[in-house]
Parts: structure tokens; sequence; C-alpha cells
């Protein structure tokens, strides 16, 4: 029931918000584009030069580019089966009657709140430590030799400080969704002899699915990018050994200073993530009565 | 679920039990600011002291005292509220419009802001990076707070979006009627019942800010570096002191960490665009 004049006022409104993601999204998306077709090097300003397909032909051709897809995928895989599980346990967990429950519930949540540089640099340096760290001491007295963490396992170090960050976020999520399953549901099925297990995957996963689905998909978008987390500990390495697409397009574009390569990269990086936006934009879509 | 535990005990047991897993997860948090108060020889301690060392507030003292900290903190609070500022603004306007007037396309044009927040980064670096060496806007606090701003927008319009759906329109109507004009309808009305919804954006906002550590590694040196970069800069092997290093993480994420805790439902709205509530 808006009356013409307040329409006109919504759609003026709406407007400088319009304009400004346009302004920050499809405008340097469109200059990524352009630049990929060029030979463009900021060490040699002024041999600009259309290319066609071959930076996309180099970047692809890149061993460097297989083994960040790889560690991408890795990193992202392993981080999702971590928190979606790990996720799903503490939630249930937490909504247990559990003396102190509230405070209990802002300690589990804490991590996803420090910031990404803190978060690497503890880990690094406080806990995973061969020598001093926290870690090397449960080793030692554990009787095990202390692992070396980012020399020996540099990847996994990244994905375990990455799943501790994004562990929060999928509990906090996980635990909404089962705080609305209805307990009568529950009940009727302990009623008729229904044992926790069958519960768990008859009645609790089920409901959970959607919720699981939207974890997945929002993590996925930032895990994709990860970039801070690999900046601060490793560099990348050893070797090619942590790089991720994010950071491989970081590299090409602020070190080695070639804006076609990187442009190229950086829309191979679009791509990718578009794969999984498309799923989660229509499954908010779906959810949302404008 | 209340009758599962049949005894206090059971119920005392199984609190045992959720309060070792909870501090587990805890723990790196813990681990920091303990060693934050240790001297540089107890930080390297093995086997790790956890209670009995001698607590020292020098690592504190010395950060204040010697680095920039406070150049960065104040980097911390202007880029994060700034841009929270500037977005809040943007966003409530665009929000409102499209909650009280939705048109044939507000659906869309949700959906659209909604897929401009999944572009990776990197996406856009190069040309960005370009954009702010050419205008002079590298290490600039305003570049930043222009990137936060619009990092964040989307996130911003859309939990308000949600929020101002829940306003009764009626009420709206009813104050039309009595001839109220658009802006008194807005100040009046509309904002004493969006207050809530709007104190829990902008508190999500600042922290999403606050952390933000692609564009505010990529985007300055020294003269708009916040937190983020500060921390950073301890990274180089040479210049390790772990005690030193855990006094400053703790000071970076106190304030942030402190006003994450009065918002963990927000962020359930916020970050999924509604699609959990």
């Amino acid at each position: 029931m808006s009356t013409r004049a307040s329409t006109l006022a919504g759609r003026f409104m709406a407007t400088p918000s319009i304009i400004a993601l346009f302004l920050w999204m499809i405008v340097p998306l469109g200059m990524t584009i352009y630049f990929s077709f060029l030979r463009y090097n900021l060490l040699t300003p002024g041999t600009e030069e259309w290319i066609g397909l071959v930076n996309y032909k180099f970047f692809l051709t890149d061993p460097a580019f297989f083994a960040s897809l790889t560690n991408t995928l890795l990193l992202v895989g392993s981080v999702l089966v971590i928190t979606v599980i790990g996720g799903i346990l503490l939630g249930l967990m937490l909504d247990q009657p559990i003396f102190g429950r509230g405070i209990l519930r802002i300690l589990v949540i804490s991590p996803f709140f420090i910031m990404p540089t803190v978060n690497a640099l503890v880990w690094k340096n406080l806990l995973m430590n061969p020598v001093s760290g926290f870690f090397a001491w449960i080793s030692t007295s554990l009787g095990f030799q202390p692992i070396d963490w980012f020399t020996h396992a540099p990847l996994t170090a990244i994905i375990i400080m990455v799943a501790w960050q994004w562990l929060p976020f999928a509990t906090l999520i996980l635990l909404t969704a089962l705080q609305s399953l209805d307990r009568d549901q529950k009940e009727a099925a302990q009623m008729d002899g229904a044992g926790p297990v069958s519960i768990f995957f008859y009645i609790t996963l089920p409901h959970l699915s959607r919720a699981i689905t939207v974890v997945i998909l929002i993590e996925t978008i930032f895990l994709l990018s990860v970039f801070a987390e690999i900046f601060v500990t490793t560099g990348g390495g050893p070797g090619l050994s942590t790089t991720n697409i994010a950071f491989l397009v970081y590299t090409q574009a602020l070190l080695q200073y070639d804006v076609g390569g990187a442009s190229a990269g950086g829309i191979v990086a679009v791509i990718l993530a578009n794969i999984v936006a498309i799923f989660l934009v229509r499954l908010i879509g779906k959810n949302l009565d404008a | 679920m209340e009758s599962k535990f049949k005894t206090p005990f059971g119920r005392f047991a199984y609190s045992a039990f959720a309060w070792i897993v909870g501090l587990a997860v805890f723990f790196p948090i813990l681990w920091m600011v303990l060693t934050s108060f240790k001297s540089e020889l107890d930080a390297v301690s093995m086997p790790p002291l956890f209670i009995d060392f001698n607590w020292t507030l020098e690592n504190y003292t010395g950060i204040l005292e010697q680095s920039n900290y406070f150049k960065f903190a104040m980097n911390s609070i202007i880029l994060s509220f700034g841009s929270t500022f500037i977005g809040l603004i943007f966003a409530v306007t665009c929000a409102w419009a499209m909650a009280f007037n939705p048109t044939k396309r507000t659906k869309d044009t949700l959906l659209w802001m909604l897929s401009t927040k999944m572009m990776p980064p990197v996406g856009v670096l190069v040309p960005i990076y370009l954009v702010f060496r050419d205008w002079g806007l590298l290490d600039s606090r305003f570049g930043l707070i222009m990137v936060l701003f619009l990092m964040n927008l989307p996130i911003m319009i859309w939990m308000l979006y949600t929020y101002f759906k829940e306003i009764p329109k009626d009420i709206l109507e009813a104050a039309r009627m009595d001839g109220a004009t658009l802006p008194k309808e807005i100040l009046f009305v509309l904002l004493p019942m969006a207050i809530p919804g709007i104190a829990s954006t902008m508190l999500l906002n600042v922290i999403l800010a606050w952390n933000e550590a692609f564009w505010t590694l990529n985007l300055t040196t020294s003269d708009a570096a916040p937190l983020t970069a500060f921390i950073a800069s301890y990274s180089s092997p040479e210049g390790l002191f772990w005690a030193k290093l855990s006094a400053a993480s703790t000071l970076a994420v106190a304030p942030i960490l402190i006003v994450g805790w009065f918002s963990q439902k927000q962020l359930v709205r916020g970050l999924t665009f509604g699609a959990v509530k």
C-alpha cells in the first residue's frame, strides 16, 4: 500500500548502495578481465599489448597452478569436514543442560573473534613450535617425537589453525538449528523405543541438513580466500606446499608485478568461487520472501 | 531433554566433561593470555609453566612504551568504526527502501548484492591496487575505510533488511495517516523500533572490519596499518619474542572478543544472510 511518492523515494534511497556496489565489484572485475588479456608487467611500463588468452594458458599450465589448486581443495575440504563434524558434536554437547552453559558457549565461540594474524602466530609459535611449543611438550610427555609442523606438515598446520577459527561458526549455526528442533517429535520417537543413535540419524540429522548446507556453502566462500594465515606463517612455502590460489595470485600481482598473469589467476579464482556461490544464492533466494 | 539426567550426579559428570571439551577449544586463547604475563624466559620454558611463574606486566608496559601500538590501535578503531558508520548511512536507507517500498526487482537486487559478497578479493586485487596507487590511496585511512565499507555493505543491507521486515507495516501507515512526513516517519517511528537491529548490525560489522586481514595487509604499509598488520610484523623470525607477541596479541583481540561475546546471536543472522534463524 505504498504511495507513489514513497515508492519513488524507495527507489531513490536504494540507488546509492547499488551504485557503490557496482563501482566496487563490477567495474574492477571488468578491469581484471581486460588486464587478463594483456601483456602487462609493472616493471616494464609502456609495453602493454593485447595477447589474447596467453595469460590463461600460462597460468593454467603452470605447475604452481596445479599445486595451489590441490592445496586450495585440500584446505577447503579438510576444514569443512573438521568443522561440520566438530560443529555437530559441539552443538549437540551444548544443547544439553550444563552447569554454566552460557559461559561455556562463550568460550567455545571465542576463536571466531580472533583476528587471523593473531590466530596464525599464536598457533605457529606458542603451540606448534617443535622445541618449546605446547604440543611438543604433550608429545614428549607421551613418549613421542615432537612434530616439526611447519617443516614436515605445513599444510596440515594451516588446516588445523583455520579449522579452529571456523569451528565456532559451524557450532553456533548448528546449535541455533538444533534449538529449533521440535522436542515433541523426539519424545514421540523415544516413546516408540528409538535409541539415541537412531534419533540422531532419523530425526536430528535431517533437521540439520539445511543448516549444514548453509555452513558448507558460506565457509567455502571464505575458505577459498584464506590468505593472512599463510601470509604470516609460511609465505606459501616450503616450496609451494602451502600456496593456495589466493596466495598465488597475490605473489604474481604484488611480488612479481605481473598484472596480466595475476588478473588471469584472479578470474580463475572468481570462477571457482562462483561455482559455490550459485548454489548458495539459490538456496538463500528460496528462503527470501521479498 | 531435561529428563535426560536422572540424577544430579549425572548432570554434574556431563557438565564436567563438557567443560573439559570447551576449555580445550578455548585453550589457545587462554595460553596466549597466560604467556603474555610471563617473562621471555618463562614463555619458552620446558615443561611449560601454567600458573607458577613470575607474573609480570613488563610485556604490556614494553609494548605500550616502545612500539607504535597506539597508532595501530587508533587505525583499527578509525577503520572499523569509520567503515561501519559510512556503511550504516548507505545500508539503513537502502534496506529501508527495500523492506518498506519493495519493487518487482527488490529480490533480484538483494541476491545480486549477496553475490558481490561472494566475489573472492583476489579477483579485484589488481585493479583496486592499481587504482589506489594512481590515486595516492595506498596506505591511506580513507582508502581503506572505503574498501572495508564496500566489502561489508552487502552484509549490512541484508541484516538490516531482515530486521526491518519484522517491523509491522501497519504502524508506519498509521503514522502516515496522521500526517507524518517521510523524514519524520523515519526519524520518530521507524528508527526507535529499528535501533536494536541497527545496533547488532553495527557490532557485527565492527568485528568483521577489525579482523579483516586481506586488504589491510595488502593496501597498507605503515601510516594506515591497523592491528592486523601490527601483529603480522611479529612474524619475522629475528623479531620473535613470544611473551611480547602474546601481550600484543591479547591487546589486539581483547576489545573485539568482548564485543563478540555480546553479539553471538546477530552473528548467525548476519553471516547466514537470514538463511538460519
